[in-house]
């Protein structure tokens, strides 16, 4: 049994139901990250493990124990709010140390621990300070430093990065992350930031109006993505899904698809299973990534099935470290990811070459990606 | 031109505001003045006022009033001054505040924190009773307190109050509470806290403003109390209102005005005091209040 154990867990909320049978399982050590867009219930599903809100089906269980019924503060898990939550009559350090305080922990036991986690979080300084004279990242800090001295089972964060500047947030995720690499706690994040989700965690639960798209690692998630929904939540900018028709192509399959000029284009596919072979003259959605469209010098070294394709550029979007460049394929909006040196024009005809090996297709109906 | 239309909107300002002021003045002189009239006339020797003008200085003040009014003056029959009647005001309305506005204070965290099936409903009950008139819940009042043996008694009547004040009390600690952050109380949740713990570490801390409020109505309104004092009061339990009452509408001997004012000032003092003292923080934690509940 996982450490963290989310059984068939439905929540309804009256006649509504905004959960729908989630069934995650938690090993210790890992840094699971509940993504999706505004109102899929991830909120509530972490609520649900802290024990703020009731559970209408199924069990969630920590550590092999049923915790439907125990009250929050008997769960032994730490949690950090959206909002830090703060108590801001207290300083710093009594914040920090209050959890202990309710714990029965003797004073000089919580001084200690209080003086390590201090340290760890570089909030030394502070201990003296009310919360209402710190800034959001000290903030942030000290709500960290109150789940990390209680030493709970699991640790819950709702979106604790979202109040911070742009800046800010990028700093406090790899100090998140170097902080689980180095204490090796288990760790429930809920973010909708899809960056957030990647970058932190070590498996991925991507929801969606109160299901669970897709569970996996960040390399499964963002490689082979369950279906149309999640190739288009995660990654920036989105997965390139474009209608093409299957067809029979030097003995394997291949995606016909329309260029800018009505121009037949066929892309040999990687995959040939019996599953995909089925879908034979019929319409399917092509998903490509954009990093795999580039020049001829940008490919990927390792890539076996590479394909050019010479089709009209629409516009370019020098970013920085890329340029953007956008195309249109089937009479979608096709997005290309270069390097920021290529030279590309708007207006002109461009020879992109396409890594195959990276592209997914996926069933217009269903829209679930067709395996095998 | 543009600069022209500055100044008259400058004149205009100004105009304004002398006309505010002027109006604010008035009506502050309006209601000093009984307030006046009373202190000049407790400082005067008897004859002065009834052979003189009501609104002259006092030729030859006097403390003689007040020191009548506090421990010698005739009330009902005995010669006892305010002074015990002071102290079952003070012993009255003490705990009638306390309890009162400990519990609308609880009531205001559960309403809020500890949301349950039909608190609105009751929420609404208790609003209720905050517009119940006296009159009508003193008979069955009357009644109960003889039941259970408090009637003519100061806990009788502190009972009274206490029941009296929940409502007000509740009402404001639960619009207060309301834009209480929830989190910060699950977040104490699951840092281990129960519910008395939550209570009492983390949302009185904060709850300063609106207990003063609460604090000022209902120790204003139990301290100026006539109706219940003189109704369950029974002879012993009387409160100062009621002996300012007796004291005035004394028909032995000569009416000694000075002595009535002097105990009237005396009667309201605390009041006064309370205003004074906690009078700014009143305003603060009303506006909290309505701003953010
Ligand atoms: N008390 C409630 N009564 C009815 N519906 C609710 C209640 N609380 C939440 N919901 C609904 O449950 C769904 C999930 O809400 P939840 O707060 O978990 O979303 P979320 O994924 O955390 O979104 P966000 O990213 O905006 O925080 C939403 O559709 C919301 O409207
Ligand atoms: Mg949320």
């Amino acid at each position: 049994m996982p450490f963290l154990d989310i059984d068939n867990v439905t929540k309804s909320y009256g006649n509504v139901e905004v959960l729908h049978r989630v069934d995650i399982g938690v090993e210790e050590g890992e840094f699971l990250v509940l993504v999706g867009p505004s109102g899929c219930g991830k909120s509530t599903l972490l609520n649900m493990i802290a024990g703020l809100e009731n559970i209408t089906g199924g069990t969630i269980s920590i550590k092999d124990r049923v915790v439907n019924d125990v009250h929050p503060s008997k769960r032994n898990i730490a949690m950090v709010f959206q909002s830090y939550a703060l108590y801001p009559n207290m300083t710093v350090g009594q914040n920090i140390t209050f959890g202990m305080e309710m714990h029965g922990i003797p004073k000089p036991e919580r001084e200690q621990k209080l003086a390590e986690v201090a340290k760890l979080l570089q909030i030394e300084q502070l201990l003296a300070r009310k919360p209402g004279q710190l800034s959001g990242g000290q903030r942030q800090r000290v709500a960290m430093g109150r789940a990390l001295v209680r030493d709970p089972d699991v640790f819950l964060f709702d979106e604790p990065l979202s109040n911070l500047d742009a800046k800010l947030r990028v700093d406090m995720r790899t100090e998140i992350k170097k902080l689980h690499q180095r204490l090796k706690s288990t760790i429930v994040y809920v973010t909708h930031d899809q960056i957030e989700a990647l970058t932190l965690s070590t498996r991925i639960a991507v929801m969606n109006k109160g299901y669970v798209q897709q569970l996996g690692t960040p390399k499964e998630v963002y490689d082979t993505p369950a279906n149309m929904f999640v190739a288009s939540f995660m990654g920036s900018p989105s997965m390139n899904l474009l209608p093409a028709t299957l067809r029979e192509a030097n003995g394997g399959l291949a995606a016909e698809l329309t260029g800018a000029e009505g121009q037949q284009i066929m892309l040999n596919l990687s995959q040939n299973g019996p599953n995909l072979r089925s879908y034979l003259g019929k319409p399917v959605i092509l998903g490509i990534r954009p990093e795999a469209i580039t020049d001829a010098d940008g490919v990927d070294r390792n890539a076996k099935n590479t394909q050019a394709l010479r089709n009209m550029v629409h516009v370019t979007e020098p970013a920085g470290s890329d340029t953007f460049v956008e195309t249109s394929l089937s009479g979608k909006a096709c997005i290309a990811r270069m390097r920021a040196d290529v030279d590309v024009h708007a207006g002109q005809p461009f020879d992109f070459v396409v890594n195959m090996d990276k592209a997914v297709v996926f069933d217009p109906e269903t829209e679930d990606r067709i395996v095998d | 031109m543009s600069g022209g239309a500055q100044d008259q909107a400058i004149r205009t300002g100004r105009v304004t505001r002398t006309f505010i002021y002027v109006v604010l003045i008035f009506f502050a002189l309006f209601y000093l003045l009984p307030f006046f009239i009373m202190l000049i006339n407790s400082i005067k020797p008897l004859p002065e006022i009834t052979g003189g003008n009501m609104m002259a200085l006092p030729t030859d003040p006097t403390i003689e009033p007040w020191k009548s009014a506090w421990s010698t003056a005739q009330i009902g029959v005995e010669a006892t001054g305010l002074k015990p009647y002071f102290m079952n005001s003070i012993l009255m309305v003490v705990p009638a505040v306390a309890i009162s506005t400990i519990l609308g204070a609880l009531n205001g965290y559960i309403l809020t924190k500890w949301r349950f099936r039909g608190d609105n409903l009751i929420f609404g009950l208790l609003l209720f009773s905050c517009f119940i008139p006296f009159q009508i819940v003193l008979i069955p009042m009357a009644m109960v307190l003889g039941k259970i043996g408090l009637a003519g008694s100061l806990t009788g009547l502190i009972l009274v109050h206490v029941v009296y004040g929940i409502g007000f009390g509740t009402l404001y600690f639960r619009n207060y509470y309301a834009a209480f952050p929830t989190e910060l109380v699950r977040a104490a949740m699951m840092d281990g806290a129960g519910f008395f713990r939550i209570f009492w570490r983390i949302m009185l801390p904060v709850s300063g403003p609106i207990a003063v409020v609460c604090i000022i109505w209902q120790f204003t309104n139990i301290w100026n109390d006539f109706l219940f004092g003189v109704s369950f009061g029974g002879l012993d339990a009387q409160p100062v209102t009621v002996a300012l009452n007796n004291l005035v509408q004394s028909s032995t001997g000569v009416r000694e005005y000075n002595v009535h004012f002097a105990a009237a000032i005396l009667a309201a003092l605390p009041t006064l005091l309370v205003y004074i003292v906690a009078g700014r923080y009143f305003v603060r934690g009303l506006m909290a209040g309505s701003v953010k509940g």
